[in-house]
């Protein structure tokens, strides 16, 4: 009752002068009602693409994780036919390429990243972003070939070297007499090729970030005495320090995907791998590309269930990069 | 023709006329032989200091320890030697300057050697012309190389990719125009779900694929399934990049066209997506340059076949990478890797091919006009003078 008793005071004529800004309102035609719907599908497509993966995958696998249950995670064997698989032994040697692969590609691109935006006169701008495209387009079985028939004998002197001389770090040693063999195939190899296939995408994505730093600043720095790198480094790298974090993760996660070229270069073991340098090791994609032949029911559901583990992980750690590229730019609205 | 000299080239008539003194404009990324001398000087330095110390004295081998090698003490002897003449502040500016040129040579020197090496060990196979015309339909592992070829996968690689751009980029493109032109609450998960998509481990492409289309709809492997695994590999890749072009277009073409009474369908349809249209080009066609490398998604999709099948509904169809795949692992004999590198060079010219086309039709800034546009508009001009006060009709 009260807020009618005092309504009518407020709406009164006695302040007539009060503005209220007009409402302002467009009438949208069905032409325009059809496009956004239609753009919103399409939107909504790739969402929905997404959710069908994990879906299905998950149907799939039901019967694997079913048989096995949460031990598939933590499980050092894969025997599918015997219920006693796992990927406890491939997860952690995914990683452990990833990792390395972005130990050597992050300096690298991201130098890179800099040079173009940065360093490189207009004239070769063009011809840079074009050479790290041409990196991301080329295709990955060229570089399995590449890594396993070039690299691989070349690779195996600073192998032995690293083993030889810096064998006191326990990792870094492989035991026994020199032999090639013992040094051919191994998560080191895999992670250097693996790296030259994400530099393109760290290097592209921060390229990006770095060549939005406002122009204002980066005359303000070179105004108090700055030199070009003391520019970037007070400017540039604060200013995109979370798109250059998003790009590495982006990376981490591209780099756990990769499934042709350790499928070639790597020599299948199931154990967990304690020393890169040596021979043999295991990725959840190399193995699910090694065993693509397989028909039996039971081999293919386990191999759906690794598909799985591999999806839900780089799904995470590529969601929360997109998180991290998208709150870097801010001003997404406005920018160009 | 680089962006930066858009200006002048628009009008340089119009420049010419004021006979003002010619001013020379202070380049900011001007490279002076003081930065080149030193640079040159002590790479030669240090390539022959390593190669006494690395190859003659200490019991070193291996190329890749070598260079490696060589680069380290090369950034020792740039840093002394510019420490020899500037303070310390100058020492870190230069040598940040030439670790990021030589990141940037690096990345060269990987693409240059890929392809040359591949070229080099694929130049045998690829010289018999039965490589290009034959399928391996009739020829065995121990054959040699006049004998079988890889038309096979070269249709079938063709043809996926065409079923996968064909669903991808008009997709992606419709979803970008959602990213960027409607927007709303779906904005922002859809964008953050395709950056993540963006880096989807291709073998789990694949796997969807098997799992939805030939486990549950029943199908058998066929070259559509192969279409369909890459076409979910390509969509956020065009959707990201498409993104990016669209944003460029410059927000005042946008309100021209509304103040003109356009509706938001017409505007983008009109305005928005022409202008964007060489960008568009790009992106679309460097995705189907991804996705036609793409080995993963085609394992679980394609099934393999020795034999030619031009109809990708019905029976196996094995792309190229999957070729090289099949030729390199189960078969190392010779002859077989010697085409497998060969099919790998027929792959790298195919990605090439796309590559070039991708720079040649677009790789315009958006807004930036073609020669042919910027004819048209004249002769418009022109045809307007001469009829005197026909201000304009509406293209």
């Amino acid at each position: 009752m009260s807020p009618m008793a005092e309504d009518p005071p407020t709406t009164s004529l006695a302040q007539p002068a009060e503005d209220r800004p007009r409402v302002v309102s467009t009438r949208i035609g069905p032409a325009d009602v059809a496009f956004r719907t239609g753009a919103r599908l399409a939107g909504l497509l790739v969402l929905a693409i997404t959710g069908l993966i994990a879906a299905f995958l998950i149907v799939r696998a039901s019967s694997t994780l079913r048989a096995i249950g949460w031990r598939f995670l933590t499980n050092l064997q894969w025997l599918v036919e015997t219920r006693d698989a796992g990927v406890g032994a491939i997860l952690p040697d995914t990683i452990l390429i990833a990792f390395i692969a972005l130990l050597i590609a992050v300096p690298v691109a991201l130098a890179t990243a800099i040079f173009i935006s940065e360093y490189a006169p207009s004239r070769l701008r063009r011809p840079c972003i074009a050479v790290i495209d041409l990196m991301a387009a080329i295709p990955s079985i060229l570089y399995g070939i590449w890594g396993f028939f070039w690299l691989m004998p070349r690779f195996i002197g600073i192998e032995r070297w690293i083993s030889d001389h810096l064998g006191f770090i326990p990792f870094l040693k492989v035991p026994g007499p020199f032999q090639p063999g013992n040094f051919e195939n191994s998560t080191l190899l895999a992670a250097t090729v693996v790296s030259l296939m994400i530099i393109p995408i760290v290097a592209s994505i921060s390229r990006e970030v770095f060549s939005q730093a406002p122009a204002g600043e980066r005359e303000a720095a070179y105004a108090l005495g700055s030199t070009r790198w003391g520019m970037i480094r007070a400017v540039v790298l604060p200013y995109a320090r979370g798109g250059m974090i998003g790009a590495v993760m982006l990376g981490f996660g591209r780099a756990m995907g990769e499934t042709i070229v350790i499928a070639i270069i790597i020599s299948q073991v199931f154990r967990v791998v304690t020393h890169p340098l040596q021979s043999g090791g295991n990725s959840i994609a190399a193995l699910i590309a090694q065993d693509a032949g397989e028909s039996s029911p039971s081999v293919i559901s386990a191999l759906i269930a690794a598909g799985l583990v591999l999806f839900v992980v780089t799904l995470v750690v590529n969601a929360i990069a997109g998180i991290i590229i998208a709150r870097s730019r801010s001003g997404l609205q406005t920018v160009d | 023709m680089t962006a930066i000299s858009k200006p002048e080239a628009a009008g340089p008539d119009l420049a010419a006329p004021p006979q003002a003194p010619p001013e020379r404009r202070i380049r900011l990324r001007r490279v002076t032989a003081d930065e080149v001398y030193p640079v040159l000087g002590s790479a030669a330095g240090a390539i022959a200091l390593v190669w006494v110390l690395y190859e003659q004295l200490l019991p070193f081998s291996g190329a890749v320890g070598f260079w490696l090698c060589c680069y380290g003490v090369f950034l020792i002897l740039y840093a002394a030697v510019t420490a020899m003449r500037y303070g310390q502040r100058d020492v870190v500016d230069r040598l940040a300057a030439v670790i990021a040129a030589t990141a940037a040579l690096f990345a060269l020197a990987v693409i240059a050697e890929q392809i040359g090496y591949i070229a080099y060990r694929g130049w045998p196979a690829v010289t018999h012309s039965n490589f290009w015309t034959q399928t391996m339909e009739f020829t065995g592992q121990l054959q040699p190389l006049t004998s079988g070829g890889v038309l096979h996968g070269m249709v079938a690689s063709l043809e996926q990719l065409g079923i996968a751009a064909l669903l991808a980029v008009p997709l992606g493109i419709l979803a970008a125009v959602f990213l960027a032109e409607v927007g709303g609450i779906l904005a922002h998960p859809v964008r953050i779900i395709v950056t993540a998509m963006t880096a989807l481990p291709e073998i789990v492409a694949g796997l969807f694929v098997y799992a939805t289309v030939i486990l549950t709809l029943g199908t058998r492997q066929d070259g559509f399934a192969g279409g369909l695994a890459l076409a979910v590999m390509m969509l956020p890749i065009v959707t990201r990049a498409s993104e990016v072009m669209i944003r460029l277009v410059p927000n005042s073409l946008r309100e021209a066209s509304y103040a003109l009474g356009a509706s938001q369908w017409r505007t983008v349809w009109n305005v928005v997506l022409p202008t964007a249209r060489s960008g568009l080009t790009t992106v679309s066609v460097l995705g189907m340059a991804r996705a036609v490398g793409e080995t993963a998604p085609l394992l679980f999709t394609t099934g393999f076949t020795s034999f030619l099948n031009a109809n990708p509904f019905h029976g196996p169809q094995t792309g190229m990478p999957l070729l090289i795949w099949d030729f390199i692992r189960i078969s190392p004999t010779t002859d077989m890797i010697e085409r497998g590198f060969g099919a790998g060079l027929t792959l790298l010219i195919m990605v090439l091919i796309l590559f070039t086309a991708a720079r040649a039709l677009g790789g315009k800034a958006p807004g930036e006009l073609t020669r042919r546009q910027r004819r048209r508009i004249a002769r418009d001009a022109q045809i307007a003078d001469r009829q005197h006060g026909g201000n304009s009709h509406g293209s």
